[in-house]
């Protein structure tokens, strides 16, 4: 077991190796950084300060591993808008993003798993047919149109819920309501099919013909060996959420780490930028970690791969 | 698995023959396909449906309401925008910006994916390390950030949303290329194939790719409806498709200021793209069901 988490956390510090590169990459997509700044009134004179001010006229491999040791002391840059430390902006508005992604994910959970379990016991009737509706609904609907849509519903038609903000707990309703259908389909299909497959396990036939009471196979025997896969699914599908925060952010005017992101794109505040691809990626590597380490708890067998 | 006996390659009309009663006898394919071949026609035919020039303002005529509402006429089915410009005729347009963009980048993250996967899969060990940690590596990546801080820098339109999109998107290609190569790798006809002397490129062309071209047709189906959300995300967002191209998620962006008195600005584009995305999807979901009835249910 500490051998596989050895292993499995050395593969991720590669991964956000890798991911950094690109990252640090990002910078020159737009072409010279300095030309950037100094905008079009600059003269070539602003652009050579601003070049020696950042450091861009050193060479490139100094630049990236000078950004990537900042990274790891804490030291993020400094935002070209604000004028202040990045790190100094982005810790609370990570932390919004976050508590508003924890609670979708737990939504998601909550109606993901049940669904997928009532659809998978009992496939092509009412239930299943009714879920697989739900799914295929979600998975279509775009998250801004969605959100747009329970505006319209819940904010202008019938006024009971806040529209913008994050202030009470009626402001996360709508948010949370749209980030969860966007994560809770795939988190029921995946737990439908696997209760699907486990039930028609030789073991589940055994219990059964041993008459031990049908919901202790359920939940004790099957569902349990059903989750595993979704555990990895899960902490993805989290991942993706709060990247995705972008849009439901924008829309509910949330003062969120994806609404910042959103905002220092508009004013090409590359270091803020920079900060925050990198985070989210960080996340989702240290997510998708824990899940293959609860997964190799949870089964053995999953320690060898 | 991997000893799973492949059936010898049947004459394409019996293929069809096989094949085709189970299309018809799948209502969520049928339907999806179907909705989706009036999408595509309205496409095409844009110009010709369109009663209107989309880019055409009226300033003598904004903000007029649909048919179904009060004040609405059949002059303007769909109503105007705030400047005046037929909604009919932009969501023609729209249609062809929508799949227009989630062909084109479906065809380069189709090429990039299918080359990674099929590339890890037939020849595994080292090389297989190498694209399995770059597929990871991409996951990892935030998809729209990405995508939105390139456009942002790189300059907004229509192309560069594509090229960077097809750019990102290759991911699901890759794993299921790579699963389904690694399946079929050590198959008896592969072997024979490797025994009469084949290259390695011949293999891949002439005896994987006919047999993988099922999933491929799949996973290109899903990620189509992807590349049009994505899009319609990315112009909602104001850094994608510029304006004044008539593209679904521009419209609603530019309808929501008056989200509290005009809603119909967001729902009517809003409708045709979730029904072009469901349609999509739906055909996807079939076509996996039809062509490998094993996954049923699944």
């Amino acid at each position: 077991m500490y051998r596989y988490i050895l292993r499995r956390s050395l593969s991720g510090i590669l991964l956000i190796l890798a991911v950094s590169l690109a990252t640090f990459f990002l910078m020159f997509a737009g072409g010279d950084p300095a030309t950037r700044m100094a905008g079009e009134s600059g003269s070539m004179a602003d652009v050579i300060r601003i070049r020696q001010a950042y450091g861009f006229d050193r060479p490139i491999i100094v630049q990236y591993l000078s950004w990537l040791g900042g990274f790891v002391t804490g030291d993020l840059g400094r935002s070209l808008y604000f004028d202040m430390p990045v790190s100094a902006i982005l810790v609370e508005r990570m932390l919004t993003t976050m508590r508003l992604g924890a609670w979708a994910i737990l939504l998601a959970i909550a109606i993901g798993v049940p669904l997928g379990v009532a659809a998978g016991c009992r496939p092509n009737t009412k239930v299943d047919r009714f879920a697989l509706l739900f799914a295929v609904v979600g998975q279509a609907m775009p998250t801004f149109w969605f959100a747009l849509l329970l505006v319209i519903a819940f904010s202008v038609t019938y006024p009971i819920l806040p529209s913008s903000g994050l202030d009470s707990w009626k402001h996360y309703i709508m948010p949370m309501v749209v980030l969860s259908y966007f994560a809770a389909p795939a988190i029921m299909r995946l737990t439908r099919s696997g209760m699907i497959s486990v039930l028609d396990t030789d073991y589940i036939r055994t219990a059964r013909a041993m008459g031990i009471v049908p919901h202790k196979i359920l939940l004790k025997y099957a569902l349990r060996n059903a989750l595993i896969p979704v555990v990895s699914l899960a902490a993805a599908q989290f991942g993706y959420m709060l990247a995705g925060s972008v849009v439901v952010e924008s829309v509910f005017a949330i003062h969120g780490a994806g609404r910042l992101a959103w905002e220092s794109i508009l004013r090409s505040d590359l270091p803020v930028i920079q900060a925050l691809v990198l985070c989210f990626s960080l996340f989702y590597i240290v997510l998708t970690f824990l899940a293959d380490v609860v997964n190799a708890w949870l089964d053995p067998r999953m320690r060898i791969a | 698995m991997s000893a799973a006996p492949v059936m010898p390659t049947a004459g394409a009309k019996s293929m069809v023959t096989l094949i085709l009663p189970r299309w018809r006898q799948h209502t969520g394919f049928m339907l999806g396909f179907c909705v989706l071949a009036v999408f595509a026609l309205m496409a095409i035919l844009a110009p010709m449906l369109a009663p209107y020039d989309p880019y055409a303002q009226d300033l003598m005529a904004r903000m007029r309401p649909p048919v179904w509402m009060d004040g609405g006429n059949w002059q303007h089915p769909f109503g105007t925008d705030q400047v005046g410009r037929d909604y009919l005729s932009r969501i023609f347009y729209g249609a062809r910006v929508s799949l227009f963009v989630g062909l084109s980048v479906t065809i380069i993250s189709c090429l990039i994916g299918t080359a990674l996967g099929v590339t890890a899969g037939y020849f595994g060990g080292r090389v297989d390390t190498v694209i399995s940690f770059l597929i990871t590596a991409r996951l990892a990546i935030p998809v729209v950030l990405v995508a939105l801080a390139v456009v942002a820098l790189v300059g907004s339109s229509l192309q560069i949303v594509i090229a960077v999109l097809g750019l990102l998107l290759w991911d699901r290609f890759a794993i299921v290329m790579r699963a389904t190569t690694q399946q079929i790798r050590s198959a008896d006809f592969i072997v024979a194939a490797k025994v009469q002397g084949a290259s390695n490129f011949q293999i891949v062309m002439q005896e994987i790719l006919p047999n993988v071209v099922n999933n491929l047709l799949v996973v290109a189906t899903l990620e189509i409806a992807q590349a049009i959300v994505l899009e319609a995300a990315l112009s909602f967002l104001g850094i994608g498709v510029p304006a004044p191209t008539p593209s679904w998620g521009l419209m609603i962006a530019e309808g929501r200021a008056d989200v509290f008195f005009d809603p119909w600005l967001i729902t009517i584009p809003g409708t045709f793209l979730f029904v072009l995305v469901l349609a999509t999807n739906m055909t996807g979901d079939g076509l996996r069901d039809i062509t490998a009835p094993e996954g049923r249910n699944r």
